[in-house]
């Protein structure tokens, strides 16, 4: 952890060809068998989620299609209204592989949502500090160290304890947990951007300081943010399932992956794995391959980082 | 290096105390005080009486000061469900926690540093290969979902090891752990392993980085060409050169690993204070929840004093850094 965040926190001194055409990148990006197993994966995993209603035998939530006569059925069995239940069922008789692409919406909604937020907040506070410099600069990047030493998981523990459960409040925490990563890698870009000489002939110009930040710094910050977004995106969706998983995220009427889990774990001593370990497998695969397309990402955008 | 440590000393009081504002202010002004201090069986004239004796209707600074009065002197209020001191009851579950711990970092030490050392000293072998692919799923990887892996594996389906709880305990040479008696220990692995899974990825990652570069350099070349043998160039030279780096990152992750304890211990059922965290959460038990952040924020804030104090002794630079600022 502590390794990734530095690495791409690093002042990414002069940006290679980060521009570079569209066709170069995708080319480079698809020479890693890795990164083309992953890619496929997730996008599978995202096509999956978006079409649960229409690929599933049952909406897991409407409580006239759920009977709980199927209750804990094994992988594999019948259910009562006759389709097969290939993954088996929870405690409540919902069909497993419904629950899970139902629970798949959630977790990579609130993961998704959570940082894009945090990306948007941190990296205006970032493009802020950079560029106002001197006072305001060391007071935000302190305030950001100090958050940064503290480990997510407890920050956002203590912050759902304080604002109680719900999938706006875990958002909420997910964001404020976030926002450092994203302030310090876009200060951490910014600073050498502004250095630069075609920031010193835009401030000649006479451009307004807003016209500067937002279309010469910024979009030189981009590829080092794209990663960092990835990766964050990948925690963000880990750490929702962890508060739900300890019963302090999302409420059973919002049941993540996380929630499906924690649902599943009092079934696993007597030996009825498959409740906690086929959505625990989805959620497995879905943060292993953002993981894995972030990782890629950062080689091919910045080749300096890679080792 | 007085004047270092005196300004750090300043810099790390001034956390505490902004950090004990956050949590005052979050927990008064984003839920109500009176919850929290009120079981919610309470009448009203019970409610009237804590108002009262909580100062709840003076001015919000002035409570925070009464608060940070009683923290002072070791008073961080009443536990609803225990009815007990809430300091003195999570110090009770602190062993439990600080046992889980430590053994997890050994085993980061002894399991990562001779992985990670193979891994660098042969990148090439697939074997390497493998331990870098495993170390990226231990840091990829939630640690809840390993934890019940683990169970299901070595409880459920192989029966190896118990599932929960905490085993017997000793005592020897006064500390009392579980890490001397049979029991103790079957029931100890699974949990430390959880918990250790993060930093054994973490020090086989710094170890294989650190033997990569070292082997290059020209002292490793020298210490070969003088005709030394193999284990006392890895053994002597190379690990002295890459141990800095993995002892002072190991030392900073200590307060993480006390901190992700709330996760295995949950899981896990261990008694220690990260499962008194979470029920405490669950159960609307705020003052442990206000009294746990308070000492977990002093127990980071004095392991990054001590290991800042500790790297300026080991590297001037810092010290002269500081003053150049």
């Amino acid at each position: 952890m502590t390794i990734e965040h530095t690495d791409t926190a690093a002042p990414v001194a002069p940006v290679p060809k980060v521009q570079a055409p569209w066709r170069r990148f995708a080319s480079e990006f698809f020479e890693s068998w890795i990164a083309r197993v992953a890619l496929f994966t997730l996008l599978a995993i995202i096509a999956l989620a978006l079409a649960a209603p229409w690929i599933t035998p049952q909406n897991p939530y409407d409580l006239a299609q759920v009977d709980i006569m199927d209750g804990r059925l094994s992988p594999g069995a019948e259910a009562f209204a006759g389709y097969t239940m290939w993954l088996g069922s929870d405690g409540a008789g919902r069909d497993l592989y419904s629950a899970i692409l139902y629970g798949l919406r959630i977790s990579l909604a609130v993961g998704v949502a959570s940082g894009i937020i945090a990306l948007v907040i941190g990296s205006l506070i970032g493009l802020f500090a950079a560029y106002a410099g001197g006072r305001i600069e060391t007071i935000i990047m302190r305030l950001v160290d100090l958050q940064l030493s503290f480990p997510a998981a407890l920050t956002a523990l203590i912050l759902v304890a304080i604002l109680g459960k719900g999938i706006d409040k875990i958002i909420i925490a997910l964001v404020l947990v976030q926002w450092a990563y994203y302030a310090r890698t876009v200060r951490g870009s910014a600073i050498v951007e502004r250095r630069k000489e075609y920031i010193e002939a835009a401030t000649c110009l006479g451009l307004s300081h807003g016209r500067i930040v937002m279309r010469h710094i910024m979009p030189n910050c981009l590829a080092p943010l794209i990663v960092v977004g990835t990766v964050q995106t990948a925690h963000a969706i880990a750490l929702e399932a962890t508060l739900s998983f300890l019963g302090v995220g999302l409420p059973q009427t919002e049941p993540s992956l996380g929630v499906l889990i924690a649902n599943g774990y009092e079934y696993m001593l007597s030996g009825r794995y498959w409740i906690s370990v086929f959505p625990g497998l989805a959620l497995l695969l879905t943060i292993v391959s953002i993981n894995l397309v972030g990782d890629r990402l950062r080689d091919v955008l910045n080749p300096r980082l890679s080792k | 290096m007085t004047v270092f440590v005196i300004r750090r000393l300043i810099q790390a009081a001034i956390v505490v105390l902004l950090m004990s504002m956050i949590v005052f202010f979050g927990v008064n002004v984003v839920g109500d005080p009176v919850d929290m201090l009120v079981s919610p069986e309470a009448d009203q004239a019970e409610i009237a009486r804590v108002i009262r004796d909580f100062g709840l209707d003076r001015p919000i600074y002035e409570q925070y000061w009464y608060f940070m009065k009683g923290a002072a002197s070791g008073d961080l209020g009443n536990s609803f469900i225990f009815g007990q001191p809430a300091l003195k009851l999570i110090l009770h579950h602190m062993p439990a926690t600080l046992e889980l711990a430590f053994t997890a970092l050994l085993m980061a030490i002894i399991l990562g540093i001779p992985l990670g050392l193979y891994a660098g000293l042969y990148p090439d072998r697939a074997s390497s290969k493998a331990i870098m692919a495993g170390s990226i799923f231990g840091f990829s990887l939630p640690t809840f979902w390993v934890g019940l892996m683990l169970i299901m594996i070595f409880a459920v389906w192989l029966g190896w090891l118990p599932a929960t709880g905490r085993g017997d305990t000793a005592t020897f040479l006064g500390i009392e752990a579980s890490l001397f008696t049979r029991d103790g220990l079957s029931h100890l692995i699974l949990p430390a392993l959880n918990l250790a899974l993060l930093k054994i990825s973490l020090v086989i990652r710094l170890t294989r980085a650190g033997a990569r570069e070292a082997i290059q350099q020209d002292y490793i070349k020298f210490a070969r060409a003088k005709g030394l043998s193999t284990g006392r160039v890895v053994g002597v030279h190379l690990m002295k050169n890459i141990m800095i780096p993995v002892v002072t990152v190991l030392g900073l992750e200590f307060g993480s690993l006390i901190a992700f304890s709330v996760v295995t211990e949950t899981i896990f059922a261990w008694p220690g204070m990260g499962k008194l965290l979470i029920e405490a959460i669950l159960q609307l038990d705020r003052p442990i929840v206000v009294a746990y952040l308070m000492i977990i924020v002093l127990l980071f804030v004095v392991i990054n004093l001590v290991v800042d104090i500790l790297y300026s002794l080991l590297d001037p630079r810092v010290r002269l850094g500081e003053q150049g600022a």
